[in-house]
């Protein structure tokens, strides 16, 4: 008698062009990722509701927050040529030089805290010890030496002749940060009639 | 799972001929599917959400010092003075100091939903109702003591945004009756 077999299927399936669109997937998502930089300001940002995101150009931020007990101002610009360009400006204003390689240099930093006449050491360190605890001051912007407005003021400057348009400034201040020092900063920005700016917050959970 | 080896029947003796086992070059990849997929769900959060967040807040032109100042003149029934203090700690009132609306008197709260929210809600409702028109609607006042945190501001300015107050202002001049208040509440 002939049996009827049932035929066996087998439950394994090729995976080969799975595991290949996969790993091509992940290819692009590491190499498109923004590797996270270390802050020479670390600081804790109040969250909010508020979903809208910070613009990626023409941007400035002023980090406001506290180190070593010490009320700290952190600059940094967006864009490698504005930010020498502003460079130049405040070298310019102070009366410092800088080399073709100090300027290459400080076109990598993203934010920085010291003096005018502290940026050549700063320049000079290997970036993982620039963000180092205690290594970075902060920017004085007390009414005597107010290098921050400098700063401010020939940042937006080199970004209305690199790129044609009004800077933005974001401040970022960390959430236990007393008021009266976040109103010193949002003055120095009245000042010079910026009136509107962005608060930089995390994200906040939906049942808030 | 794995199956690297032999397929079934592929090595029998023949002959008595010793073969070489053939063996299937298939992996089994299911793991290594799982892997990479589990990195890409990984990297694709974390690169959409590490965008960082923003509020956008609009102050009025500084007027210079020699100009004279000038009082703009609002309807009292209309704003909501929130004052800040030390230590998360929040007052506010409806209408003028010296004389509150009705429930409006300076009151303790705290930040969020059970506390601020409400009274916020609920004026946000009721005053284009009172004054006729809909286009009057709430005006909130935020007064910064000088003891209050960064995060008592934006905690404020985000109640705005949620409950939608069509004007509020961040005024830093606080008057004498104001700092009274702040005192008792800081104590």
């Amino acid at each position: 008698m002939a049996k009827v077999k049932m035929s066996k299927k087998s439950t394994s399936i090729d995976m080969t062009a799975m595991c290949d669109v996969a790993f091509l997937l992940l290819t692009f998502f590491i190499l498109t990722a923004t590797a996270k930089v270390p802050e020479p300001l670390p600081v804790d940002t109040p969250s909010s509701t508020v979903q809208t995101k910070l613009p990626e150009t023409d941007l400035a931020t002023l980090t406001v927050g506290k180190s070593d007990g010490k009320e700290q101002v952190f600059f940094g610009v967006k864009g490698k040529e504005i930010r020498m360009a502003t460079l130049d400006y405040v070298a310019q204003k102070y009366k410092v030089s800088f080399t073709e390689n100090e300027r290459l240099q400080f076109s990598l930093i993203d934010e920085f805290g010291v003096p005018v006449e502290g940026l050549k050491e700063l320049l000079k360190l290997k970036s993982a010890d620039r963000s180092k605890k205690g290594v970075q001051s902060g920017i004085p912007m007390d009414s005597l030496n107010n290098q921050l407005q400098d700063w401010i003021q020939y940042a937006r400057k080199a970004n209305i002749d690199i790129n044609q348009k009004e800077l933005q400034f974001a401040i970022k201040g960390d959430a236990k940060e007393e008021y009266p020092q976040i109103k010193k900063v949002m003055d120095i920005l009245q000042n010079q009639k910026i009136n509107s700016f962005n608060l930089v917050t995390g994200l906040r959970g939906k049942d808030y | 799972m794995a199956e690297l080896g032999n397929s079934g029947g592929g090595g029998g003796k023949k002959n008595g001929k010793v073969r070489s086992k053939k063996s299937d070059p298939r992996v089994d990849l299911t793991a290594m599917v799982d892997l990479a997929f589990l990195l890409i769900t990984f990297f694709m959060l974390t690169t959409s959400l590490s965008k960082p967040q923003s509020m956008d807040l609009g102050l009025p032109d500084k007027e210079d010092k020699d100009e004279p100042e000038k009082d703009i003149k609002v309807d009292q029934r209309r704003t909501m003075t929130i004052i800040m203090g030390d230590k998360d700690r929040v007052k506010w009132y409806h209408g003028l100091l010296e004389a509150p609306e009705v429930n409006g008197k300076p009151t303790n709260a705290v930040y969020g939903k059970n506390g601020l929210r409400k009274e916020i809600l609920s004026r946000v409702v009721s005053i284009p109702q009172t004054t006729g028109n809909k286009d009057k609607g709430l005006i909130v006042i935020i007064k910064p003591s000088k003891k209050s945190t960064y995060k008592n501001l934006v905690d404020v300015l985000d109640e705005m945004a949620i409950c939608k107050v069509p004007t509020y202002a961040i005024v830093n001049d606080i008057s004498p009756e104001e700092k009274l208040l702040i005192e008792e509440m800081n104590k």
